[in-house]
């Protein structure tokens, strides 16, 4: 008989993804007032795949835990999570301040461990500052192995093992790996559920824990990059509609482009 | 013996202090480029640019080869444009098949403890994207991630948003482990250096329970999507994967292209999840970029805008891809395109 497991889902509250950001007058951010905010696509994804174990019954869940590092209103997000399947939540109030991935895997370390958690899932990238780095950065950390860009993920029977297939480029693979486990989430891994009303207000009497990050005295959540600028990428010139394929030869023609 | 001439000199003058505080001054700071090779003696093309982005830090360039079975590849390297590439280590082992980042990561953390690496320079492929930061978090460092320009040794630009900003970042971290956009960078050219050649330290591999299994790439006779010249993709509009494959192959083939795809089309069972361009898919930035029955979502842009030339061809005249596109023709992609690929022929 296997041990349940026990599997954190991280997730990040972002400017939602099909909204064109803006950046403020002085250049040094982009602007978060009067904004749209959604889950991260991926991490959607990620609690997803979590409710899906659980659901399958192959191998016993004991705790979906959904965790979140941002601002007091990532609540939202995880609210949203339990909506969906976690059984609690942990919000880290960072309150303005952007966690670079390295301090986010630190903090995520410490609940790791503290919770003892067998599989973190969470997206492959936030859709904001799209780094890639924090599922990789978790799984160093704790000397884990790690299956980053997860399209399937199936558990052995013991629950002990996991075999996930990951999209790479020109195709799959397929890896093969013990658990403890960091999987990150692509597209293709599942289609996130919506949530029903009902599961909206059960999600509200779940628990959720409130830290901030004087909570985590030894991770240094200090920036270690400094950003600089922001600006917008140069705005390509206008093109021209043509009205028939001749036209069009003709112009890739005097433009070189055939 | 693994260890760079100038920190032998360093060393001899006792100065190993000046040495350290000069990795962030540049004057004994190398970079160390990671090489992948998938193919017997072949240098991956993202791999060529990571060694156009290793040149453009300035630095004497240590190029790092890990894989396995990797006869030849010091050859190749030796036979590219690089005056900057003085050392070669070949890191061939069983281990480093299929490039586990549990096994290769060690490796890396070994090598850039040396302080003479100033730099690490990965491409932002799938292996890189998977190695780099675990690279990071065992240094305690945090990398630069998908780097598209260069502004000096500590100060680089990358995409966030899905494109849609560009921010400039500054490094002040000893190490600067930095990931690049392949299509950002040129691949370097063939030609010549005098760089040696030696076989990389022997380090113990983590005992972590991981195996590679099995994959299944796509063969095709194309151009490679990341580095091809001209792409051809397609979108929802082409309504199946007949259409799409009959529409798109004779187009590309005429054209030398490579195909590609949105996410919808996918989705939709058109053709396989590795042509899928954009924010998660691949970013394209070819002369020629041919977009067929796509309509132009913040996210596919994301990986296709910094192409040369872009052609649009769909039938909504509202659809965002217009915007972008510096030809566009409005219509039926079922009659312009056979009369496009005709026409072609000509």
């Amino acid at each position: 008989m296997s041990k349940p497991l026990r599997i954190l889902v991280p997730i990040k509250r972002v400017i939602d993804p099909q909204l064109r950001p803006r950046i403020n007058a002085a250049g040094t951010a982009v602007q978060k007032t009067g904004v749209q905010f959604s889950v991260n696509p991926f991490d959607d994804i990620a609690v997803e795949e979590a409710v899906r174990i659980r659901e399958a019954k192959k191998v016993p869940v004991e705790s979906i835990h959904a965790v979140s590092i941002g601002p007091a209103k990532a609540q939202e997000a995880l609210l949203t999570a339990m909506a969906k399947g976690a059984d609690s939540s942990t919000l880290v109030d960072a309150q303005d301040s952007e966690l670079e991935p390295l301090a986010v895997a630190k903090i995520l370390r410490e609940l790791v461990v503290q919770q003892k958690i067998d599989l973190v899932i969470m997206g492959k990238q936030a859709t904001d500052s799209d780094n890639n780095n924090t599922g990789q950065m978790l799984a160093g950390l704790l000397n884990w192995p790690q299956a980053t860009n997860a399209a399937r993920v199936e558990l052995d029977a013991t629950g002990t093992r996991a075999t996930v297939t990951r999209e790479v480029e020109g195709g799959e693979e397929v890896v093969s790996a013990a658990l403890p486990l960091v999987v990150t989430t692509d597209l293709r891994l599942n289609t996130p559920r919506y949530v029903t009303l009902p599961n909206k207000m059960k999600a509200k009497k779940k628990p959720m824990a409130k830290l901030n990050l004087a909570a985590f005295p030894g991770v240094d959540s200090a920036a270690r990059l400094n950003l600089l600028r922001f600006e917008e990428p140069p705005a390509r010139a206008p093109g021209t509609v043509v009205a028939s394929v001749d036209e069009l030869l003709a112009k890739l023609r005097e433009a070189k482009a055939v | 013996m693994f260890r760079p001439i100038t920190s032998q000199v360093g060393k001899r003058l006792g100065l190993a202090a000046q040495m350290k505080s000069s990795a962030v001054t540049g004057r004994w700071a190398s970079t160390l480029a990671f090489i992948e090779s998938h193919k017997p003696g072949e240098i991956a093309t993202s791999s060529l640019s990571t060694l156009e982005a290793a040149k453009r830090l300035g630095n004497p360039v240590t190029a790092l080869v890990v894989g396995h079975k990797l006869a030849g590849i010091a050859q190749a390297l030796q036979s590219v444009d690089c005056s900057q590439l003085q050392r070669i280590v070949v890191a061939d082992s069983a281990d480093y098949e299929h490039y586990l980042p549990e096994r290769i990561a060690p490796l890396c953390v070994q090598l850039l403890k040396d302080p003479e690496y100033s730099h690490f320079v990965v491409a932002a492929s799938a292996v890189g994207k998977n190695i780099l930061p675990r690279v990071g978090a065992l240094l305690d460092v945090q990398p630069v991630s998908d780097i598209v320009a260069v502004k000096d040794q500590e100060t680089f630009t990358r995409p966030i948003y899905a494109g849609n900003v560009l921010v400039t970042v500054q490094d002040p971290q000893a190490t600067k482990l930095l990931s690049i956009r392949a299509s950002a960078f040129p691949a370097v050219g063939p030609g010549s250096n005098s760089a040696s050649v030696e076989s990389a330290p022997e380090v113990a591999a983590a005992a972590i329970d991981v195996a590679w299994q099995s994959n299944k790439l796509l063969s095709s006779d194309r151009p490679e999507l990341g580095s091809a010249k001209r792409v051809v993709s397609g979108g929802r509009g082409l309504k199946n994967k007949e259409t799409f494959d009959e529409l798109l192959e004779p187009l590309a083939t005429k054209l030398g292209a490579a195909i590609g795809a949105t996410r919808a089309a996918v989705d939709a069972g058109f053709c396989d999840n590795s042509l899928q361009i954009g924010q998660t898919g691949k970013v394209v930035a070819p002369e020629l970029y041919v977009a067929i029955g796509v309509s132009g979502a913040i996210q596919h842009l994301a990986g296709m805008k910094d192409a040369k030339t872009i052609v649009a061809i769909n039938k909504d005249p509202e659809a965002p891809i217009f915007q972008v596109a510096d030809y566009g023709l409005v219509g039926d992609l079922n009659a312009i395109v056979p009369e496009l690929t005709q026409k072609l022929a000509k």
